[in-house]
């Protein structure tokens, strides 16, 4: 099958790979019909994530056909349309059944290796390192996906791929962080980025009761799009300070809950050979985590700063101070996927929110390595790269 | 460790630590089966310089009798736990089946029990190498507790017990292993298996997941291997 392969930095290419097979009772191999690239897939490609291998298949939003399923898999049958969260969960550990199914216990093969990273393995992703399972991703025209009598959502055909395929990653991770903020009326949210997590934030903050929601980005077809189809009042820091407008705008008191869909590159390292890589993270620690620190800055007294954006290594001038003075709280976190999936389906289905208003651009899996550069460099006003196999 | 009889001079020990050290740390740089090899080999040197003698096996002509062979600091001690969300009887009798050892036990081949709480264990040891040993069970108490040590004649001296306590209101299994052994080629054994990336309480610790995954999940999870194999495990 073809296949979108890492080979390095800034080395995307499609690949003819062999077809998944079942290995697993629980499994299911999924015929995909649309994918995406995730914001989090640059980070991969600018080769910020450590044991990524060369041949490793990328992707871990998407969609399709169950195409065949394990002996054990009860759930599924052949023909199902189905939509796969990124995070891989064995439905039956103590994580899973707390409803906290990022954190699965028993679904990273390699969980060793985030253990000596983090003292604990969260679940296993697709298509996001070996440290991360090594699963193979999406970007492909088949997947073989583990657990998948607990994973795959069931669609309606009554609703396009493109209105149902952000439910593999983005639009539950902007609904949870925006349910991260305990939003209460009257509430005020700051939503620091204006990527596809942060447009998905944006709209949930409405959904959850926001009085107002500010974005904040310097790109102005991304401020367009939050303020035109998200309804947001928007600040481009690149021309106002921030920390300034957001008090001006809420009386001198500051957002009730801030929100930072920004992120750092995902790194770090116990291994002797991520030791160099964790290094250069110190360096872009002095640097990137900027969103995060303006976010404690700008947040009230005793509100809350959410924290969707992926951070991966160890931060520099973290304000741990301003966050203990003023009371704050901090969430964060991988997305709890298959709690958040069946509710958000059912806001799609009911008319509050069409997700597709996102995607920017349409293209077949040939068009990856193509994609990725645009994508990165934000040519062309790219918001979401929707790819389909040809 | 014993160590005052065989002392040699402090010179001696320190050209061996040295010697030892960069012939280990070259070979592993080596990051290939050569280097490896060539960390192993170097790897007595060290061992003599910290210990001030060669690495010999532990109670030479006593072989056999665990309460010798393990008493007070020797062979090598692992301890670990992990948490289950099932019920102790459960979790008691899967690991009370012997036979379903190897499921979980990556370096066990078979376990065949032979009755009156005898049973035959055959494991795969570095350079896969067979060791076979028969045990007996010498505690057993449902839902509790499970020991054994090994039989006179075996290839390898080990005793351990693995007990069973509720956690979190009885929801949870939290189950612990006390493993004591003397390798075949004794303490410098496991330090070369140290060496070689093979440490014992990450074996049992990665087993111990296993058992885990296999009666919690169902199964043991597994990535489709890439275009490029897997180097790290």
């Amino acid at each position: 099958m073809r296949a979108v392969c890492y080979h390095g930095k800034e080395d995307i290419r499609v690949d003819d790979v062999p077809d998944p097979e079942i290995l697993n009772p629980r499994d299911a191999i999924v015929r995909i019909t649309a994918t995406a690239i995730c914001g989090s897939d640059l980070h991969i490609y600018g080769g910020y994530i450590p044991t990524m291998q060369s041949g490793d298949v990328l992707g871990h939003e998407f969609m399709g056909e169950v195409v065949e399923v394990g002996k054990d898999n009860h759930k599924l049958k052949v023909g199902d349309r189905v939509v796969v969260p990124f995070t891989i969960a064995c439905g039956h550990c103590f994580f899973c059944k707390e409803q906290m199914w990022s954190l699965c216990d028993n679904s990273n093969p390699n969980a060793w290796m985030a253990e000596k990273l983090y003292g604990y393995s969260a679940s296993g992703l697709f298509g996001y390192s070996h440290m991360y399972g090594g699963y193979p991703g999406g970007q492909a025209e088949f997947v073989r996906v583990p657990f998948a009598d607990v994973g795959p959502l069931k669609v309606p055909v009554s609703l396009s791929d493109e209105q149902v395929l952000f439910l593999s990653d983005i639009f539950p991770t902007g609904y949870m962080a925006a349910e991260n903020c305990q939003i209460k009326p009257g509430d005020t949210v700051a939503v620091w980025g204006c990527g596809p997590v942060g447009q998905f934030a944006i709209q949930s903050a409405w959904m959850l009761g926001a009085e107002r929601v500010v974005a904040i980005d310097r790109f102005p077809e991304r401020l367009a799009l939050a303020r035109n189809n998200g309804r947001a009042e928007v600040l481009n820091y690149a021309d106002v300070d921030v920390s300034d407008a957001l008090r001006e705008m809420t009386g001198g008191q500051g957002p009730d809950a801030c929100i930072d869909a920004v992120g750092l590159e995902s790194h770090g390292t116990t291994l002797d050979a991520w030791y160099d890589r964790a290094k250069t993270t110190m360096y872009l620690a002095t640097d990137r985590p900027h969103a995060l620190r303006e976010a404690i800055s700008c947040c009230r007294k005793g509100g809350v700063v959410s924290i969707p954006g992926v951070y991966g290594g160890w931060l520099d001038k973290f304000p741990l101070g301003a966050a203990f003075a003023k009371g704050l709280t901090l969430k964060m976190g991988q997305t709890h996927m298959h709690k958040y999936m069946p509710i958000l389906l059912d806001r799609i289905e009911r008319g509050d929110i069409d997700p597709s208003f996102i995607v920017t651009h349409r293209v077949t899996l040939e068009d990856a390595p193509r994609m990725y550069q645009t994508f990165r460099e934000k040519r062309d006003a790219c918001v979401k790269v929707v790819m389909r196999p040809s | 460790m014993k160590i005052a009889d065989y002392s040699i001079s402090d010179a001696d020990r320190i050209g061996s630590l040295a010697a030892g050290t960069v012939l280990v740390a070259y070979g592993l740089s080596r990051r290939s089966a050569g280097g490896v090899w060539l960390a192993a080999a170097a790897a007595p040197f060290v061992y003599r310089g910290i210990v001030g003698d060669w690495p010999r096996p532990n109670g030479m002509g006593v072989r056999g009798d665990t309460r010798t062979a393990l008493a007070g600091g020797r062979g090598v001690h692992v301890r670990e736990s992990i948490r289950l969300e099932m019920p102790i009887d459960e979790v008691y009798r899967f690991w009370r089946r012997l036979e379903n050892l190897p499921r979980f036990m990556s370096h066990l081949a078979s376990v065949t029990d032979l009755g009156n709480g005898r049973s035959h264990w055959v494991a795969r040891g570095p350079a896969n190498l067979k060791v076979e040993w028969d045990a007996e069970i010498i505690n057993d108490v449902a839902n509790k507790v499970i020991g054994w040590r090994s039989l006179p004649g075996s290839d390898i001296v080990t005793a351990g017990s693995v007990t069973f306590s509720n956690a979190r209101s009885a929801q949870s299994t939290q189950v612990s292993v006390n493993l004591q052994y003397e390798p075949p080629a004794g303490r410098a054994g496991s330090f070369v298996a140290i060496v070689a990336g093979r440490e014992p309480s990450q074996t049992i610790r990665e087993d111990l997941r296993r058992v885990k995954q296999v009666l919690e999940a169902g199964e043991v999870p597994r990535a489709t291997p890439q275009a490029t194999a897997e180097r790290a495990s």
